[in-house]
């Protein structure tokens, strides 16, 4: 508890909720890379069935989603299943683990679309250059993939960040809201709000105000200036 | 010598490589040369390995590199190969675009000599620079010196000189001749430009349709009256020669007992020079006229005559040295001098140019 | 174009409907969502005998709430607690002396798993699950009333830790319908609904009713029907014994 202008206000929603959007972004950056950079180099119409489903959460009503997962994660699903095969003893549901789960498909599109449109914009012609001086398939993606797509990784990371800081309709879905496992923050303003304390409310409601025009500023900051660089 | 010999097949959409059975001599230059869309950049790619979908056959010497579906990666051919637009890698200086060749050479691969190839390509001076601050012209110069780095077994070449500006094409021509010359490293060369392969082909692929249409040498296909490198100038001959020190103000090309002479006087450093001249440039004389104010007389052999339209007439001749020329002249004129097979005349040249 | 289209289509209702029963009034009623269906059988109930229309607007509680303050066009307001029909009388756009409970929300231990019917308290304290859905304390209040009877049993230490709360019952019900929690407390009506997706399915037991503070659902006319005789007829219907019958069906007391 912190007073703010005279308000009392709960960190811990706000510790949380930096902590699920780290690590939603840490693993959709991980997984995103190489989706994102098959579908880019993908040819065939497949890849518009592709694009059409990473997305799906841009267009799905978060509660849908949430509602969705709900039903594949419960306890007895197959996915749960699938998961204790491999040492798995926890709920997805309820869970810290869970609702990063639920981020990572909510905030995919946020991480693959910046990352595959900049993938996109790597010429062939340079990757062919490189396979000419007898670079691997890995060792292209490194030395001339990833530097030309600085900053598809940096709208990517910021972007994915930002909007799973501010989901709302999946975490209160899954979440549970219990204290410090599954109250984020725009869980509690919505609590507030709901119990009539506009207070602190109002205080959250500006913190996240403030923090997601920092990081639209930074994401148009970094379009710009690596926009002239590198094209 | 070792050649490239193989049948690759690869489908691109509606277009389809269907090359048919070849073998490339891997000597001096092979252009492959048609219009666009015949196929030349795709079979290129083919042999480079550059495309997946590749299939058939290909054998380098006795490496294979790709039976059926199953391809040797691009890699581990030993390929150095120029692209239309240089291909350099915009986040790196020309010093790290050639030192990425350099790095990943194979240890039993000897480096070659990198300050050597900088300066014979022209760009000791600007190693430093980021790529985006270069000419076209030195853009291609980085990416041969990078492709030279990687010590290729062939040197790939496609339209290199097509964004460049005539200057830096005429210098590039020379620097290409050049490399060959000096690194004794066979080259694959696409170009649409006739001009290009008479200055630097030995020997031309044509390529029609998505398939190999026929591969000659130049000399061959120069002497076809329908050549497809004669465009609408009209049939077109290469001489080659020695250029000797300037006398006179003209430059003169030794071509065995007989004498060519250039008003050109550009410096050369080679020790044979190739010449265009074109058929429509030429006139016969009977006896050799001294009171004339061409300089160029050369004694020649009638080998064939061939009829054109508009009552002209295409003459191939054969010179002392055992060189091809044509002449095209009037159907009249023809008549008048009475020109057949085996006639002996005077080749009068009105216009000669170096190759380019 | 569309907008000539639906006028015309509106005034083709508004002539079907006039000329159908002369005296007959169409009312537009904002019901609180947990309300659908039962409201919906009385609804044709009423038309059936008076003639009257009804349009239902449905949604959660505070946001209908908040849309008549904020001059959404509805004649009455069936609200899910008894605060904000009230508070619409404070506010001044509900009409005083029309206010009245229309029913009373019955909590229900439901389990797929564990026996609550037989053994309710014994499960609760043995808690061998690992959650337990019930609604947010904070914001619902079969979710308050939930709490405050397992604090009132001292059980409430012993559940803690275990609870995940739904924002609404309609919520916590999700948790227990999906078998993401294998047991919660939820809303009889729920249950009982023959469309309900636990219908005959698993076990529950009605808490008593004496243990916990009644769930009063109010109800009140709003200023904008209050010379609406579908309205005024409406609200007498809700209250008469044939109402009553089909409101206990789904799982309410009446007071």
């Amino acid at each position: 508890m912190i007073e703010i202008f005279g308000v009392e206000v709960s960190l811990d929603p706000i510790w949380l909720t930096l902590e699920v959007a780290a690590w939603t972004t840490f693993i959709l950056l991980l997984l995103g890379t190489p989706l994102a950079w098959w579908m880019a180099r993908m040819q065939h119409s497949s890849k518009i069935v592709l694009e059409a489903l990473v997305a799906l959460p841009l267009v799905l009503p978060p509660t849908v989603l949430g509602f969705y997962l709900l039903i594949i994660f419960n306890p007895n699903g197959y996915v749960t299943e699938f998961l204790r095969f491999f040492g798995f003893e926890g709920q997805l549901t309820f869970s810290k683990t869970g609702l990063i789960v639920g981020s990572v498909f909510y905030s995919l599109p946020f991480a693959v679309q910046p990352l595959m449109h900049a993938f996109e914009a790597v010429p062939q012609k340079l990757l062919d250059a490189a396979a000419t001086m007898r670079a691997n398939v890995l060792d292209r993606f490194f030395t001339i993939v990833l530097p030309l797509s600085q900053r598809g990784f940096l709208v990517a990371a910021t972007l994915t960040f930002a909007h799973t800081v501010g989901e709302f309709g999946v975490v209160l879905m899954l979440g549970g809201n219990i204290p410090g496992e599954t109250r984020m923050v725009s869980i509690d303003i919505f609590d507030h709000v709901e119990s009539l304390e506009y207070d602190q409310a109002h205080v959250l409601s500006a913190m996240m105000l403030i923090f997601s025009l920092i990081v639209l500023m930074l994401v148009y900051g970094i379009n710009r200036r690596f926009g002239v660089k590198v094209g | 010598m070792t050649t490239l010999r193989g049948n690759l097949n690869l489908k691109l959409g509606n277009f389809e490589l269907n090359s048919g059975a070849f073998e490339l001599p891997l000597e001096g230059v092979t252009v492959l040369f048609g219009r666009s869309g015949s196929g030349k950049s795709t079979l290129l790619r083919a042999i480079s390995g550059l495309d997946k979908h590749t299939e058939g056959e290909l054998y380098f010497g006795d490496v294979c590199w790709q039976n059926g579906k199953t391809a040797l990666a691009t890699q581990k051919r030993h390929i150095g190969f120029v692209f239309q637009d240089a291909a350099l890698f915009p986040h790196m200086s020309v010093r790290q675009n050639l030192m990425y060749s350099v790095k990943r050479l194979p240890k039993s691969v000897e480096p070659a000599d990198f300050d050597e190839i900088v300066t014979r390509v022209g760009i000791a001076d600007k190693l430093d620079r980021g790529v985006n601050f270069l000419s076209g012209g030195e853009k291609q110069r980085v990416a041969i010196a990078r492709a030279l780095l990687t010590r290729p077994d062939i040197l790939c070449m496609d339209e290199p000189l097509s964004a460049l500006d005539w200057r830096s094409k005429a210098e590039m021509l020379t620097l290409i001749e050049d490399i060959v010359a000096a690194y004794q490293v066979p080259v694959l060369y696409i170009t649409h430009a006739p001009a290009e392969v008479e200055r630097l082909a030995n020997q031309i692929v044509f390529m029609k349709d998505g398939a190999i249409e026929r591969i000659e040498t130049l000399q061959e296909s120069l002497s076809r009256v329908d050549s497809p490198l004669f465009d609408d100038e009209g049939a077109v001959s290469v001489l080659q020669g020695t250029p000797q020190a300037i006398e006179q103000g003209l430059r003169p090309i030794q071509m065995g007992q007989n004498t060519l002479w250039l008003s050109d006087l550009n410096e050369l450093k080679k020790d044979t020079v190739r010449v265009r001249v074109l058929a429509k440039d030429v006139s016969l004389a009977l006896s050799d006229p001294e009171q004339l104010s061409i300089i160029n007389h050369l004694p020649a052999e009638i080998l064939k005559i061939v009829p054109e339209d508009n009552h002209r007439v295409l003459v191939r001749l054969q010179l002392q040295d055992g060189q091809k020329l044509f002449a095209e002249i009037t159907e009249h004129s023809a008549q008048r001098l009475q020109l057949e097979v085996g006639t002996k005349l005077f080749a009068l040249i009105k216009s000669v140019v170096l190759a380019e | 174009m569309k907008n000539t289209f639906l006028a015309g289509l509106f005034g083709t209702v508004v002539m079907l409907v006039s000329s159908g029963a002369a005296l007959a009034q169409t009312a537009t009623i904002a019901v609180a969502a947990n309300f659908t269906k039962t409201i919906e059988v009385i609804g044709d109930e009423f038309t059936k005998e008076t003639g009257h229309k009804l349009k239902f607007s449905f949604g959660p509680t505070g946001k209908l709430f908040a849309q008549i303050k904020n001059g959404a066009p509805f004649d009455a307001f069936f609200g899910a607690d008894e605060k904000r029909a009230l508070k619409t009388i404070e506010d001044g756009t509900g009409v005083n002396g029309t206010y009245f409970v229309y029913a009373q929300g019955q909590i229900a231990l439901y389990s797929d798993k564990y026996p609550v019917k037989e053994q309710p308290l014994e499960v609760l304290k043995k808690a061998e699950f690992r959650h337990i859905a019930m609604a947010n304390p904070r914001t619902a209040p079969y979710g308050e009333r939930a709490q405050a009877y397992v604090k009132k049993m001292g059980l409430y230490d012993g559940l803690k830790s275990k609870i995940v709360n739904g924002e609404s019952i309609a919520h916590a019900f999700q948790y227990v319908a999906t078998g993401n929690a294998p047991i919660g407390f939820i809303a009889l009506s729920q249950i009982v609904d023959p469309q309900s997706p636990i219908y005959k399915k698993g076990e529950y037991w009605v808490v008593p009713q004496a243990d916990y503070a009644p769930i009063k659902q109010g109800a009140v006319v709003l200023k904008r029907g209050q010379d609406n005789t579908a309205v005024k007829a409406f609200m007498e219907f809700v209250q008469s014994p044939k109402a009553i019958e089909i409101i206990q069906s789904y799982g309410y007391s009446t007071p």
